[in-house]
Formats: structure tokens, sequence, C-alpha cells
């Protein structure tokens, strides 16, 4: 068995030897194939590509009239500019607080909810609490957004509530401490539902058998959950809070731009809304260029690291 | 069968109240937003607190939304974007899909990783908008259909979803006299028609959802989509400082029906999604399980 499979494996290596004898007879058998890939190619290269070549702005200060080719090149400026300044700093926290947070209190909502929802011997209700917690999912970030800001404002519900326990009313948006609790409580409330999918269908893989050896043990419902079901769902757990923790640059950007104000800019700029404001706004081209390719280039660390660790803990990569 | 002891029926109701009470919370903005769009604008700036059923019943509101012209601007665009954008992801998918599934293929690893580079590694907001630019597509319609037209990780499911047919039905095919197009439209494409189905609705309803590439590559009212409209009316019409808050506080009557225009076009464009998402769901549910096991 494992003699044929080297000797494939073999095989397949001379394949895919870069011949020329090779890569002729590769065209003439799959030139359709290759045909048929021109118009993904032609996608990649203008909208993949073309924005990596057009990243060199970075290093140049562009000029719309001149070009990104003709534009005057200027080194590491303007990386110079971001990396001493006060911005940085404030982002890079601002970024880095939003995702532990995020973490922290966003990552383990859904694994509760789906075992607690593992829990339901009610089928219709359990269905019924899934749909109902899935809304939110498919409610547009436009709308997800302007609901929080209605309900946040001085005379919106949360402000009215205040009002009734004797509290004086106040646009919570207004106030920059308030930001990171009003992004990851709508962030839980947006996404509990639909990212315990991944995990109840971690529960439904779990032996059956394990749960009688348990009961035969004398375990109880308690014990089952905690020696049984969540060891189970470890390695899904695990994997996923890797994959969680190699994107911790990658805040939701567009979210905080419905959120934010200039009033708190302080606790509320990360670097989606700061490489747009700074970028589109602002017209600081090379500048926001830059900023965006500095983080781009860190974050692409963190996710190629975390997906080698996921690889390692549970055989499982993003592709 | 083993008796359930009085702590576990107390835990399991206890179980089950708490998930209805979540269930509730999650829906209730929704909710809130139904009824306060048929209340009266008088008695909902009057009520401080939850909402539990419309206070009175006013259509006014809905009449002056439903009147507005770009309601429909927006609809009309907003569909067209989703319909032909949709179509283009799916033929692009497939494609993608279907030649990186063939099996001997020398450039095939080449490919996949220049493909798949992509998911780690991107110019950034401002080259993008600079490329797009340069290649004359801002403020056209086009931009909005081509532009995000397909997603390597889709892209990947689907590949994986053609690797799971039998090798031996497009051998046979094959055999038949079918080409690569043939086997790819008659063989593989209705086999995959499930994942097709998913990738599909992911597809669709990105677009629907999608605001921020309509607000940084349109111009003209006229191309706008459903949630630029959205934005203008919710987020930028907004009060941002508080000496607006305070000016508006003395027209706080003019201020409620702003809110009421608001709920109302949130209940309208968003109706649609909120009608179908139910009967949907259990796809949306396989698709996430497919991205999941893929590889």
């Amino acid at each position: 068995m494992s003699l044929i499979k080297m000797n494939s494996v073999q095989k397949k290596n001379k394949e895919r030897k870069f011949t020329v004898y090779n890569i002729k007879k590769d065209f003439k058998k799959n030139h359709t194939i290759y045909f048929l890939l021109i118009p993904l190619f032609v996608y990649y290269i203008l909208f993949c590509y073309g924005p990596m070549y057009g990243a060199i702005i970075a290093f140049k200060r562009y000029s719309p009239a001149l070009g990104i080719l003709g534009s005057d090149w200027v080194g590491f400026r303007y990386f110079e500019q971001f990396l001493t300044s006060d911005y940085f700093w404030k982002i890079m926290r601002n970024t880095v607080v939003l995702a532990l947070y995020s973490i922290i209190f966003c990552f383990p909502a859904p694994i509760l909810l789906a075992l607690m929802l593992n829990e339901v011997k009610i089928k219709w209700y359990k269905k019924g609490v899934q749909t109902l917690t899935y809304l939110p999912h498919f409610i547009s970030m436009v709308i997800i957004c302007g609901l929080i800001r209605n309900f946040v404002a001085s005379d919106g519900l949360i402000g009215q509530i205040t009002a009734i326990f004797g509290g004086t009313p106040e646009n919570l948006l207004m106030q920059k401490e308030n930001f990171r609790a009003i992004y990851i409580i709508s962030d839980i409330w947006q996404s509990i539902g639909w990212n315990s999918i991944i995990f109840l269908a971690a529960l439904a893989g779990v032996d059956q058998e394990l749960y009688d050896a348990a009961v035969v043990d004398g375990a109880g419902r308690l014990k089952q959950v905690i020696h049984v079901t969540i060891p189970a769902i470890m390695p899904t757990i695990i994997v996923m809070l890797i994959l969680r923790i190699g994107g911790i640059l990658s805040v939701n950007g567009e979210k905080v731009i419905l959120l934010y104000n200039e009033l708190i800019y302080d606790t509320a700029d990360v670097i989606g809304s700061f490489t747009y404001r700074k970028g589109l706004l602002e017209q600081n081209y090379s500048y926001s260029a830059a900023v965006g390719l500095l983080m781009s280039v860190v974050n692409f660390f963190f996710v190629t690291m975390a997906n080698k660790v996921s690889k390692k803990a549970g055989g499982y990569n993003l592709w | 069968m083993i008796k359930k002891s009085k702590g576990e029926r107390i835990f399991s109701v206890f179980n089950v109240v708490i998930l209805g009470i979540l269930a509730l919370v999650c829906a209730y903005p929704m909710v809130y937003v139904l009824f306060a769009s048929f209340s009266d604008p008088m008695k909902l700036m009057a009520h401080a607190g939850f909402l539990f059923k419309p206070l009175g019943f006013s259509v006014e509101a809905y009449k002056t939304v439903l009147t507005n012209p770009e309601l429909y601007t927006g609809y009309a665009n907003t569909l067209l974007y989703v319909a032909a954008g949709a179509v283009l992801n799916m033929i692009m998918t497939l494609l993608g899909g279907f030649c990186l599934s063939r099996k001997n293929l020398l450039w095939k690893n080449t490919i996949m990783f220049i493909f798949a580079f992509t998911m780690y590694f991107g110019g950034g907001l401002i080259p993008t908008y600079l490329i797009v630019e340069s290649l004359g597509l801002v403020n056209t319609r086009w931009s909005m259909i081509i532009i995000g037209c397909v997603s390597t990780y889709n892209m990947i499911i689907m590949r994986t979803a053609i690797y799971g047919i039998p090798d031996s039905i497009e051998e046979a095919a094959q055999i038949d006299g079918a080409g690569h197009l043939t086997v790819l439209w008659k063989v593989v494409a209705p086999l995959c028609k499930p994942t097709i189905a998913v990738l599909a609705l992911f597809y669709i309803f990105s677009k629907w959802n999608d605001w921020f590439n309509p607000m940084i590559y349109l111009r003209d009212r006229s191309m706008y989509p459903l949630q630029t409209f959205l934005r203008e009316l919710l987020i930028i019409n907004d009060t941002t400082n508080v000496a607006d808050e305070a000016a508006l506080r003395d027209t706080a009557n003019l201020n409620m029906s702003k809110y009421v225009i608001q709920y109302c076009t949130i209940i309208v464009s968003t109706a649609p999604v909120l009608c179908i998402y139910p009967f949907l769901q259990k796809y949306f549910a396989s698709g996430v399980m497919v991205g999941a096991v893929k590889g």
C-alpha cells in the first residue's frame, strides 16, 4: 500500500517538473483549461496585483497629475511621519484593544450559546431560537449602525430608559469612554447566533457512545458537558481562536466608520477608519497608502503565523 | 432510561428560559423599529422606554417614504448590482473552482498560489482606489459589478466540492467525447448544485448589504444602491455634534418625525431580506460548514 503511494508520489513529482517537454505536453492537453482561466487572471492581475503595484506610492509623493509611475520618490518619509506621530500609538492601541476585547467577550459567547442550544431537546424551540439569533447577521451594517446611533442618542431608547431611572440622558457615542462597550456589545448581538453554527456542527459530531459511557460512570448533565462535550469540541475552539488572534489587526473598519465621530477618535479610530479618512477624505494618498502597506505587511505576518499554528493544532487551515 | 434528577430538570427549564430571553433580545431591536414605524410621531415622542405595540397607528411616514423616488432608484440599482454581480461571481467562481480541481495540471500549484496569496495580502484601500480610477471605472455601474467579482475563499470551497465528484463520472463523460467545457456545464455544475446555491446566496447577501464600495466609487445619485441612500438617511443626516443636538431638542417633534421616517425606511429596505432568510438559513448554515471542512 505505502509502496504504491510512494510510487504515485514520485510519478506525480516527475509530472510536475517544469521541463520544456512537460510544458509543451501540458499545454497541448490542457490549453482549454488555461483559456478558461483567462478571465480570472485578468481579474486577479488588475484588481489584486494591480493595487500591490500601486502601493509603491507609499514611497512616492503621489500627485494625481503625475500618476503612479511619474510621481517623485521620497523613500520612507511617510512611514517615518506615521511611526513618529501620535496617531501610530493611538491607532495601534485602539485596534489591538478592540480586537482583544472582541476575543475576550465576542469569541466565547457563541460557544456558550451552542452549548446551551445543544441541551435543548425540544426541536422547534431550538430552531426558533436559532432563527431569531441569526437575524442580526442578515441586516446590513448601515442599518445596524443606524439603529445603534438612534438607540444611544440622548432622545433614543437607551436615553429614555436612563431618564426613567433618574439619570441624565446623553448621547453615548459622543463620549469616548463608551465607544468600545458599544462596539463590543453590538458585535456580540450581531454575531452570536451566526458564529454558533460552526460549534453546533462540532457538537453534532460528538460520538453518542461517549455520553452513554459517561452516564454509566455516573456523570450528570453538567459533568457530561465538562468531561465529554467541551473536550470534544476543543479542537474547533482552538482553531477558531488561533485564526481570530491572527486577524488581530483586521478590526472591522467599516463598522467604525459608520459609528464614530470626531469627538471620539481617541478611542474609536482604527487602522481601517484611519486609512480611509486620511486617504479618501483628506486625500493624503501616499501617507494613507504607507499606513495601509505597513499594516498589510504586519497583518500578513500575523495571519500566516496563525495559519501555520492552526495547521499544527488541528490539521486544518484556510486552504 | 435514567431518570432526570431534580437539579437537572431545574437546569433544563433555566436553560430554555435563558435562551428564550436571548432570542428575544436579539430580535427586539428590529421589532422596536417595526412598532415605532407604525406609531404616531406625537405619541412616540411622549413615550419613554420599550415599545410592545405601535403607539397609535399611522402610515403617514410610510406614505412619505414610499413616494420618495430615490427609494425606487435605490431598489432598482441594488437589484441590478445584485443580479448581474451574482451571475458574474458564480461564473468566475465556478470557472476557477473547476480549473483548479483538474488533475495533472502542470501549473496548478503555481496558479493556486497566485490566487490564494491575495487572501493574505493586499495593496490596501488607496492603491485599489487609484487602480480602479485609472481603469476608468469610478462612477460607473460596472465598478459595482466587477469589483469583488470573485472571492478566493469561495472559489476554494467550490474547488473542494468539485473534488468530491467521483472521477469515474467525469471520465465517462470524457470517453463519450465531452470536452472540458461540456464536462463543466453538463456534469460538474449540475452535480455541485447545492454548493453553487449556497455560494450564490453568500454573494447575493454581500452585494445587497455592500455600502462601502458604492460610497467610494459612485458619485451620481442615479447610480446609488439602496445602502448608500440608507447611509445618507441614517448616518450622515444624524446629528454629529453637541450644538446641533441642542438646537434639535427644541424641534423635538421634527426630530421624532425624522426618526419615524428612518424606521419606515429601515423596514421597507429590509423587509425582503427578513422575509426570505428564515427559509434560506439552513443553506447558509450548510455553507458555513462547507467552508469549515474544506481543504
